[in-house]
């Protein structure tokens, strides 16, 4: 059997407060994510759905509990390049062109300029952007700028990505287009993602899972399951379709304080959280 | 090919406006000269303006014509344009070495503090106070210490003693420039370089050396500039023959009989100014790539 692509168990993350007061970030998170799966994480500021996706990236460390990608340590994971990551801000380097930026994983991995022509060519097509290889990223929008970033982060055919609030910056539009490219990226590719972002229709469109989480502690309430049902694709069709709103109008109401937690509490209305 | 045309119109221009600022300036000298009291402008007993004599303000068409004057009266001496030339040549070189060693020093200064916090903490004070003390006081410091150092037939020179003189006035822009820099880089991108499982030096070359050209330009130009005055002033407190610096003050006493003279070796100093920084410019062009955070 092959092993799962995170695995996730009894994970806490404590960060030392001003005053001696400590901040929960993560309260005991336990998530599976199995090879190929897209699963999102959502939640209002401050739930621990970055942290918890920079401890999956080993960009943190646990402070309590365990956690295996591919079934190594995320030490491990990190060093032999299991995984690509995208961020909120493409973060692109503004004296590489876009080839040189998509290449640069591979350049710091020392292959040799050859072997990364043709497969920066082959990412730039794939995420639509062969005419720009040339051009710096100041010339580009944000949309294609991020286009660039998940481009880079798929530069070594990573089995997993993780993506920090990639859409995050950009407009309703473009975002809407971004979200069809990616499910059509994850299509071509088969790599498993973990996906945190703060909107809810975003979630849904894009995952199989989307795990809603709460802040003060950070913690999973639940995980919801997405499904496009008929078609099985992830299209504009699946946008206007009944289930897509039924699981948004799921998560929300989740989001937004409607079940009793374990402890028979009413979780408070998380602010914070885009509606739309 | 329009686009070729504009941009060297521009620059036509740049040059146009520079020359229209030196020409302001001449204008204002000649306008005060001849419009200005002889004995100056007095306030309350206290000159506020200098005179206009000839002897304290000389035509700055005398001033040009100097160039072209015999140094001394006896027959086949050099002209004082080519006196000046040579000694803009000598000194700009003792810059270039200065700049060179301040550039160097800097750089491992920053790279130290770039990489070790504590390293920061220990040597940036030191770095700033070490500017505070007057260049006047430690030229002959460096002279002396420098007189005892033998390596084998090389023999420490007094030209050596202004180039580090230099250098340490040079060092400090480049010094506090490049740490800013290398520290410049973004959040993401550090986590990053992170994620690549990248070792620092792999990441210093790949992410904070090219981040820290725009930081570094203005630095490095400073340096040049810092350089300059510090061989000159240190020329002078060394007593160093060959040099601008010396010259300014041996032509400063023949201002009595020539007036205008003086200023020879004072233009001299300028234009070895104007061309180290114009130097540093042209690093500047090469790095272009690099600065396009700056106009992003």
């Amino acid at each position: 059997m092959r092993a799962n692509a995170v695995e996730v168990t009894g994970v806490s993350r404590v960060f030392p407060g001003r005053k001696g007061r400590e901040v929960v970030a993560l309260d005991d998170v336990h998530l599976t994510v199995s090879e190929g799966e897209f699963v999102s994480l959502i939640g209002p500021s401050g739930c621990g759905k970055s942290t918890l996706l920079r401890i999956i990236a080993d960009l943190d460390v646990p402070t309590a509990g365990s956690l295996s990608v591919f079934g190594k340590s995320a030490h491990q994971a990190r060093l032999d390049q299991d995984y690509g990551i995208a961020f909120q801000q493409a973060g692109l380097l503004p004296w590489r062109t876009v080839s040189d930026n998509v290449g640069l994983p591979l350049e710091v991995h020392g292959q040799s300029r050859g072997s990364r022509r043709s497969r920066v060519a082959e990412l730039l097509e794939l995420v639509g952007l062969a005419d720009f290889a040339r051009s710096y990223p100041d010339e580009l929008s944000g949309g294609m700028q991020q286009r660039v970033a998940i481009a880079r982060a798929l530069a070594e055919s990573p089995r997993l990505l993780l993506m920090d609030e990639p859409f995050g910056a950009l407009d309703e539009i473009t975002r809407e287009r971004m979200q069809g490219e990616l499910v059509r990226i994850c299509a071509e590719t088969g790599a498993a993602v973990v996906f945190v972002t703060h909107s809810i229709p975003e979630a849904v469109f894009l995952s199989d899972r989307v795990v809603v989480m709460t802040p003060r502690p950070g913690r999973i309430i639940d995980v919801v399951d997405s499904d496009p049902g008929g078609s099985g694709r992830r299209d504009d069709e699946f946008r206007d379709a009944a289930g897509f709103f039924h699981t948004v109008a799921r998560v929300r109401e989740l989001l937004h304080g409607g079940p009793a937690t374990t402890t028979g509490q009413a979780v408070p209305a998380a602010r914070g959280v885009e509606t739309r | 090919m329009t686009q070729g045309i504009t941009k060297l119109l521009r620059l036509l221009g740049r040059v146009l406006l520079g020359a229209l600022g030196v020409l302001v300036l001449v204008g204002a000298w000649e306008a005060y000269k001849a419009l200005g009291p002889d004995n100056g402008v007095v306030v309350g007993g206290n000159t506020i303006l200098p005179r206009t004599t000839d002897l304290a303000m000389p035509h700055v068409w005398d001033m040009l014509t100097t160039f072209s004057d015999p140094v001394n009266s006896f027959s086949g001496s050099d002209t004082v344009g080519s006196v000046v030339w040579s000694a803009c040549l000598f000194t700009l070189k003792l810059a270039a070495i200065g700049w060179g060693i301040g550039v160097a020093v800097g750089l491992v200064l920053a790279l130290l503090m770039a990489r070790f916090r504590l390293a920061e903490t220990a040597m940036l004070p030191w770095i700033v106070l070490s500017q505070t003390v007057p260049l006047i006081a430690i030229a002959p410091l460096v002279r002396r210490w420098g007189s005892q150092i033998h390596l084998g037939g090389w023999v420490w020179s007094s030209e050596n003693s202004v180039s580090v003189i230099a250098a340490y006035l040079a060092f400090f822009p480049v010094a506090v420039g490049a740490l800013r820099g290398l520290r410049s880089p973004d959040a993401t991108h550090l986590d990053l370089m992170h994620a690549y499982g990248v070792g620092w030096w792999r990441s210093l070359v790949k992410l904070r050396l090219p981040a820290s050209v725009p930081y570094l330009l203005p630095a490095l130009r400073l340096a040049a500039a810092s350089s300059v005055i510090g061989t000159v002033v240190a020329e002078v407190s060394i007593g160093l023959r060959g040099g601008v610096g010396r010259l300014v003050i041996e032509y400063a006493q023949s201002a009595g009989g020539d007036p205008a003279k003086p200023w020879a070796p004072i233009f001299g100093a300028v234009a070895v100014g104007l061309v180290a920084a114009g130097a540093v410019g042209l690093i500047g062009l090469l790095c272009r790539p690099y600065r396009r955070g700056e106009t992003a």
